[in-house]
């Protein structure tokens, strides 16, 4: 079936599958890797992405539900210039990753978190990352990048 | 994990999506957010050839006073559940239960809806609707009938819907002022509850509804039986598993799962009666 998706502001259309998930959609059919997939089971977050701006697990939604939809990955954070985006530039400053591997879902998660509550209290921000498992257990250094990023 | 081969139809409303169903039969599920039924496709646990999305019915998803009940739409996300103005008045042991639902993520995505006609037990949306003595409205080809929340639960993931009947709304009474409290005991952040309670207080009128307790939610009629007779917070307590069946897994044996129901009851009447 046809799966028409405006991902990072592009309009992709791709045949697939009514299996293919969002998250394959996105890395093998629209060739954007920079979402991975940890647990595909929906506990990790490692596939968080924004889905008409909330933040949602890619691997546990059917590419077919969000056609027509939009979408935005890691990919689109950063402006064109590659200037990054503010909860991107935190991460950076704050050391808020080790191995890497959980942050495209962490800085998706960390963003839409801020959307819905731009002043969170570090509790605020544990439990709206309660979502998104680092392994690296880094997770005080991720906390402080979402509160440096709240008071940018 | 990819689930195995099925076909996709999305509906365009809820009389739509029926007639799908009823042609489709027994091999055709509803997928709303999807965050009961794809973990399990993933699984092979459940391998339906057909889905009917459910999922754009947007006038399915309200949250509405109506007389001494709040009506609540099936496609409700979790997410606004959980942050409705209306339900933290009027219902708020909902509203509070609907924000312990899996994550952030899972609850911008989960319905109401889809978590009731999923009917897993160990959920804690079933357990506390039931301990709140609701009201489901089913859409079957035939019109819409009401069902008890107390009738609602036959078996494991097993319900009083037939095949061709959609969970349309769901209708709490308003708890007027009632205390209450939700108790959720698990190891990690966004995990299933080991035991979960629910439960509210109003005088010698209480609901206490169970979490992963049994093969279906609980409601713990000696508990309120109890409290009804003048019993101590701790004497009711006693009997909060006298209505369940627990098994033991991983994570607790039957005597530890029971140990928490009474643990968790007792200290949830204890908030819902100050």
């Amino acid at each position: 079936m046809e799966v028409s998706i405006n991902i990072n502001g592009t309009q992709q259309t791709h045949d697939v599958e009514p299996r293919t998930l969002l998250v394959q959609y996105i890395r093998e059919h629209a060739g954007l890797t920079g979402t991975n997939i940890g647990c595909d089971t929906s506990s990790c977050g490692a596939c968080s992405i924004h889905l008409n701006g909330e933040a949602v697990k890619s691997c546990t939604i059917l590419a077919a539900q969000a056609d027509g939809e939009e979408i935005k990955t890691i990919e689109g954070m950063a402006d064109a210039d590659g200037t990054l985006h503010p909860m991107q530039q935190a991460f950076m400053e704050n050391h808020g990753l080790q191995c890497g591997y959980c942050t495209p879902g962490m800085v998706m998660a960390a963003t839409s978190l801020l959307d819905e509550n731009p002043n969170p209290s570090e509790e605020d921000v544990r439990l709206g990352l309660e979502g998104n498992l680092c392994r690296c257990t880094g997770y005080h250094n991720i906390v402080k990048s979402v509160l440096a990023a709240a008071s940018v | 994990m990819i689930p195995a081969q099925f076909d996709y139809v999305r509906a365009e409303s809820a009389e739509e999506a029926i007639s799908l169903i009823g042609q489709h039969g027994d091999e055709a599920k509803f997928i709303a957010g999807g965050h009961s039924l794809l973990p399990l496709m993933k699984l092979r646990l459940a391998q339906p050839s057909v889905l009917v999305d459910i999922g754009r019915l947007s006038d399915l998803s309200y949250i509405r006073e109506d007389g001494d009940h709040i009506a609540i739409g099936a496609m409700t996300r979790h997410m606004d559940v959980e942050t409705s103005d209306v339900l933290k008045q009027h219902a708020p042991l909902l509203a509070h239960a609907a924000g312990h639902v899996g994550d952030p993520q899972v609850r911008h995505r989960g319905t109401i809806g889809g978590s009731i006609a999923h009917s897993d037990s160990a959920s804690d949306l079933p357990a506390t609707t039931l301990a709140m003595g609701a009201t489901y409205v089913a859409k079957g080809p035939n019109g819409t009938r009401e069902i008890a929340a107390g009738d609602f639960f036959e078996g494991f993931l097993t319900t009083a819907l037939a095949p061709d009947e959609m969970l349309t709304e769901i209708r709490v009474p308003k708890m007027n002022g009632a205390g209450w409290s939700f108790q959720k005991f698990n190891r990690r952040a966004q995990d299933w509850a080991i035991v979960g309670v629910a439960a509210w207080r109003n005088g010698t009128e209480s609901g206490v509804g169970l979490v992963n307790m049994d093969s279906v939610p609980v409601l713990a009629t000696s508990v309120s039986a109890a409290i009804a007779s003048g019993a101590s917070i701790e004497d009711a307590a006693a009997e909060a598993a006298a209505q369940a069946d627990p098994t033991g897994d991983l994570n607790a044996s039957v005597e530890y799962r029971q140990h928490l129901a009474r643990v968790l009851t007792k200290r949830a009447l204890t908030i819902a009666s100050s």
